[in-house]
């Protein structure tokens, strides 16, 4: 029978043919903990007796959300995670080598996996077609101590999409609308499937922004087929060997679809405190921003950072706007220097740190004071993310923020680029 | 099971950033001290104020955002007995099983602050006794029942050794 690309990679695990609905038991091959997650995952493995990792390569610990530490308690955290690393040979990725899900998609998802990590965001690694979804401490302590986990076989809901983006309008502005159509639950328990002539267009940079949003329409999974552009990328990263075609069956059998034209679509942000709270920069212009943040695994690559140097070269923030830009990871740190991108940053105005999660999540590094307003390129705009929940988040493009930055209030980007 | 007590009602939409802070990410190896900030953004007298076994009420899509099962353990450790909502993010409900939290799917809209519930988890029922109404919920997956009958996934593996799911 024909398979959508969740059904066909679980199926590939099992051995068998699946159905939405089943509950199965299958093999891991990429099983990932962060620094908030990964101690209570370490405890229950501890508890259990089975400190161990069944695939160490293919188990890796992320020092990402509060690197560098800034306090005794997450340093102690830090602490355990490289003690289990070093007992298990596991993978560790230090606070100077960025945000896990960048981390993932440069060096260790593949094609066909099936990848469980304790976060959220881990559907971000279904761009390369690999069923990758977050889950909590214990299950992901449970992946790596044995190599398996237990999942129930999503219905996949189908995005497709069309036509073209105009100046000005980026992946980003996509997603935003999809969200605010079909809701922060509409694709609860699903798997999300981007098709049509638009997904096979997009750069690996636009296909990563839509996964990794997938959970914020409550989605386990955001899937890409496996394309030339898979290939390529994954040959960038001097992995071309991962590589492998990988593509729904022509008639699988879809939950739900919708269509979405690109061309239709204007600069966009996601107003407090909700996600699928979309708007239209045109309805939102002119609220005054405290501090804008350029960054994270939604909007922290080296083509996040060009569109946002091209926005912010020859110009100034605001003197009203703080500006942060955290590069997504090394590589794309180290890009951005190679390019004079970190220049213009700085010339800008910026603050710009070393790669990580940095603000946003609201441990450090840009946490926000009462009142405030905070145009961020991340993925939530919950009540409290950035620390603090008397302040106000808006989600947006890094065209959009860079704009914002330098006009000091939101603005439409397509006034400077 | 029968649970009882008294209903502590939140909104839709309430996210994990409103049940476990990002400012307290410090706290999250030292849970006890965490459950003292449980929900406090989103209703700061409840962690101070709700009595064990009481409930927390939900609407639409409790538990959103992030996968930190810090949050269903923190709403335990407060002492609820379960959480009753419209509906629920994956992870959430998910981490809630697995650390043997009942998350009961239900209509929750004429349920209002402060009226006593009376749960029975085998029956599938909510009994609202200050407002004389009862309601059922559907009931979990197998796979899940198995898992919070044992009291966790933790206590699972303990029990088995392995994932005995059938
Ligand atoms: S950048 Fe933000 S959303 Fe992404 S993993 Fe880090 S804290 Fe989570």
């Amino acid at each position: 029978m024909a398979s959508t690309l969740a059904e066909k990679i679980i199926a590939s695990h099992v051995g068998r043919e699946v159905r939405p609905g089943e509950i199965v038991i299958t093999g891991v091959d990429v099983a990932a903990l962060q620094d908030g997650t990964g101690p209570l995952a370490l405890l229950q493995l501890e508890e259990l007796g089975l400190v161990k990792a069944h695939n160490p390569a293919g188990t890796v610990l992320f020092i990402d959300h509060a690197a560098p530490s800034p306090r005794k308690e997450l340093s102690n955290a830090h602490i355990s995670l490289r003690n289990f690393a070093r007992e298990t040979g596991a993978v560790l990725s230090e606070i100077n080598e960025g945000v896990c899900h960048q981390r993932l998609v440069e060096s260790f998802a593949k094609p066909g996996d099936i990848l469980i990590g304790a976060d959220s965001h881990s559907c971000t690694s279904g761009a390369l077609a690999a069923f990758a979804t977050g889950m909590g401490s214990t299950d992901v302590a449970i992946g790596i101590a044995t190599g398996r986990t237990w999942l129930k076989v999503p219905e996949t809901f189908r995005i497709v999409m069309k036509g073209g983006f105009k100046p000005g309008v980026f992946a980003k502005d996509l997603m935003l609308r999809l969200i605010g159509d079909i809701g922060a639950d509409g694709a609860t328990y699903m798997a999300l499937e981007f098709t049509g002539s638009l997904a096979a267009a997009m750069t690996m940079a636009e296909r990563f922004t839509l996964a990794n949003m997938a959970v914020e329409a409550g989605a386990k999974t955001g899937l890409f087929a496996a394309d030339e552009t898979t290939r390529k990328f994954l040959a960038g990263q001097d992995r071309e060997e991962d590589f492998k075609p990988l593509a729904a069956d022509e008639g699988a059998a879809y939950a739900r679809t919708v269509e979405i034209d690109a061309s239709s679509l204007e600069p966009l942000v996601s107003a407090p405190h909700t996600v699928d709270n979309t708007q239209t920069v045109a309805e939102a212009a002119g609220r005054k921003v405290d501090q804008v943040f350029i960054g994270t695994c939604t909007n922290g690559r080296i083509e996040d950072l060009r569109v946002a140097a091209a926005a912010l070269k020859g110009r100034r923030r605001h003197p009203r706007t703080r500006l942060i830009i955290t590069p997504a990871s090394r590589t794309v740190y180290l890009q951005a220097a190679v390019e004079g991108l970190l220049k213009i940053f700085v010339e800008a105005g910026a603050t710009v740190t070393g790669p990580g999660c940095g603000a946003c999540v609201g441990v450090h590094g840009g946490i926000l004071g009462d009142g405030e307003v905070c145009v961020a390129t991340q993925n939530r705009n919950f009540q409290g993310r950035m620390g603090n929940a008397k302040s106000f988040i808006y989600l947006a493009s890094p065209a959009t923020a860079a704009a914002t930055a330098v006009k000091g209030e939101i603005a439409d980007p397509r006034e400077l680029i | 099971m029968i649970l009882k007590g008294k209903a502590w009602k939140f909104g839709d939409d309430i996210s994990t950033d409103h049940i476990a802070p990002g400012r307290y990410f410090h706290l999250r190896t030292n849970l006890p001290e965490l459950a003292k900030h449980v929900l406090e953004d989103a209703m700061p007298e409840f962690a101070s104020q709700m009595r064990p076994g009481d409930f927390v009420v939900g609407g639409r899509n409790f538990g959103l955002g992030s996968s930190r099962e810090h949050a269903p353990r923190i709403i335990k450790l407060a002492g609820a007995s379960a959480v009753l909502a419209q509906s629920f993010a994956r992870i959430f409900f998910r981490n809630a099983i697995n650390v043997g939290l009942p998350v009961l799917e239900i209509d929750t809209a004429a349920i209002k602050q402060g009226d006593e519930l009376e749960v029975d988890l085998e029956a599938g029922t909510v009994r609202n006794i200050t407002r004389g109404q009862t309601l059922t919920f559907a009931p979990l997956p197998p796979v899940m029942v198995k898992i919070l009958g044992d009291g966790g996934l933790v206590e699972h593996f303990k029990k088995y050794g392995d994932f005995n799911l059938e």
